[in-house]
C-alpha cells in the first residue's frame, strides 16, 4: 500500500479555499470565479492522490486554477450571454462589500501579465521564482509586473485603504 | 506573508467558501471521488469521530484518539481523498442515537473492516455474535474464533478495533471479572456496558 504522508483533502481546502478563491476572482474578474474555484478543487481533489508529497500544495492550486480559468473564459467567448450583465447600476450605500467590488473592477483592467502577478504575489502569496515558473520570464520581470500592478491600482483606486494599516 | 493580501478579501468570503465547500461535497459524491467522508456526532461518551468509504462505515474514534491523528491515519491508509461530508454517514449517526438513547441493540449497517487485517479481524467480525447487555472475557472470544491461547491477541484485537461501539469490544471484559482496557477509556466503557444493562433490564 502507497503509505503517503498527504493530508486529508478537508485541510487542503480550509487552508487554501480563500487564496483559491480571490487568485480566480483576479483572473475571472467577478461571478464566474464561483464556477472556476469549484472546477478547481474538483479537478485538484481527483488529481491529489498522485501529487507528489513534497509539492507545494498552494502553487499546484494556483496553476489548475489558471487552467480552469481560462476555461471559463473559453467557454464565455465561445457561447457570449447578452444578458449576463445586468443594466442596474445598485447604489454603493449600505452595501456591504460594495467598495469591494469597485475593487475588483480595478484590478479587472489591469494589464495581463500585471493582473496575474499581483493575484499571485499578494493574493495567493507566492514567491516571485514560482510566479516567473506560472507566468513564463524570471522572477524580477514577475517583481516588476507586480510592482507595477499595485501602483496602477494605487492610481485608479484611490480610495483603497490597506486592512490593518492606518488609514 | 503581507499586508496588501487584506486588499482583497471581502466580508462575505466565508459565506461564500462555506456554499463552495458544500457545493464540492456534493460534486465529489456524485462524481465518486469521496473516499472517505466523516463527521462527528456528540453522544454520552464523548464526541465520536465517524468516517465512512463507498463500501461502509470504516472508523469510530473517540476524542481521546485525537480526531486529526485519526483522520492522518485515514489518509495514509486509506485515500487522502478525505471531505467532511455528514450525508454518508446519517444511518450512522442515527442508529448511533438509538442505541444511546436504549432504543437499538444491533446495528444494521454496511461496515468496511479494511483497517484491521488477518486475525484481528476475524475477532473484530465475532464480536457482534456476542449480544446486546451481554459480556465475554478474552478467554472466551479466543475459544469462540478456534484459537483458545491467542488470548493476548483477542485483547489487541479489541484494543485495535476500528469501529468501537457498533462493534461490540465493551461487552470483552478480563477473566477476573475486571473490566480491561478500552480504546475509548476505562469510564467510556463503563458507560457502555451501564447502558446496556439498565436498558436490557427495562425491556
Amino acid at each position: 500500500m502507497d503509505m503517503s504522508r498527504k493530508q486529508p483533502f478537508e485541510r487542503v481546502v480550509a487552508a487554501h479555499g480563500g487564496t483559491v478563491l480571490r487568485v480566480c476572482r483576479v483572473l475571472l474578474g467577478g461571478h464566474d470565479a464561483e464556477d472556476a474555484w469549484s472546477e478547481t478543487f474538483l479537478a485538484a481533489l481527483r488529481a491529489y492522490p498522485d501529487l507528489p508529497d513534497d509539492a507545494n500544495v498552494e502553487a499546484w492550486l494556483v496553476t489548475i486554477a489558471r487552467r480552469k480559468a481560462i476555461d471559463v473564459l473559453r467557454a464565455r467567448t465561445r457561447q457570449p450571454v447578452p444578458v449576463e450583465e445586468l443594466p442596474e447600476e445598485p447604489s454603493a450605500v449600505g452595501v456591504p462589500g460594495a467598495r469591494d467590488i469597485d475593487l475588483w473592477q480595478a484590478v479587472d483592467e489591469l494589464p495581463e501579465k500585471q493582473r496575474r502577478a499581483v493575484a499571485y504575489h499578494y493574493v495567493a502569496g507566492l514567491p516571485y521564482a514560482k510566479i516567473a515558473e506560472i507566468l513564463g520570464g524570471t522572477a524580477d520581470a514577475a517583481r516588476r509586473a507586480a510592482a507595477d500592478g499595485i501602483k496602477n491600482l494605487r492610481k485608479n483606486y484611490p480610495g483603497a485603504t490597506m486592512k490593518g494599516a492606518p488609514s | 506573508m503581507n499586508t496588501s493580501s487584506g486588499y482583497f478579501a471581502s466580508p462575505s468570503d466565508a459565506d461564500t467558501l462555506s456554499r463552495l465547500r458544500h457545493r464540492l461535497e456534493l460534486a465529489a459524491e456524485a462524481e465518486g471521488l469521496l473516499d472517505v467522508a466523516y463527521t462527528t456526532v456528540d453522544s454520552p461518551v464523548g464526541t465520536l469521530l465517524l468516517a465512512a468509504t463507498p463500501a461502509g462505515l470504516v472508523r469510530v474514534a473517540y476524542d481521546i484518539e485525537g480526531h486529526d491523528s485519526v483522520l492522518d491515519t485515514l489518509a495514509q491508509r486509506l485515500s487522502p481523498r478525505v471531505l467532511r461530508a455528514p450525508r454518508r454517514l446519517d444511518t450512522a449517526a442515527r442508529e448511533l442515537d438509538e442505541y444511546f438513547a436504549g432504543r437499538r441493540r444491533a446495528f444494521d449497517l454496511p461496515l468496511d473492516l479494511s483497517l484491521s487485517k488477518g486475525f484481528r479481524q476475524l475477532v473484530q467480525r465475532n464480536l457482534p455474535g456476542i449480544g446486546y447487555g451481554q459480556t465475554r472475557t478474552y478467554r472466551q472470544v479466543a475459544e469462540l474464533v478456534g484459537n483458545p491461547k491467542a488470548v493476548r491477541a483477542v485483547g489487541t484485537a479489541c484494543a485495535t478495533n476500528p469501529l468501537p461501539v457498533v462493534v461490540p469490544c465493551h461487552r470483552v471484559l478480563r477473566s477476573d471479572g475486571t473490566i480491561g482496557s478500552y480504546v475509548g477509556g476505562l469510564a467510556a466503557k463503563t458507560t457502555l456496558l451501564n447502558l446496556e444493562a439498565t436498558a436490557a433490564e427495562e425491556a
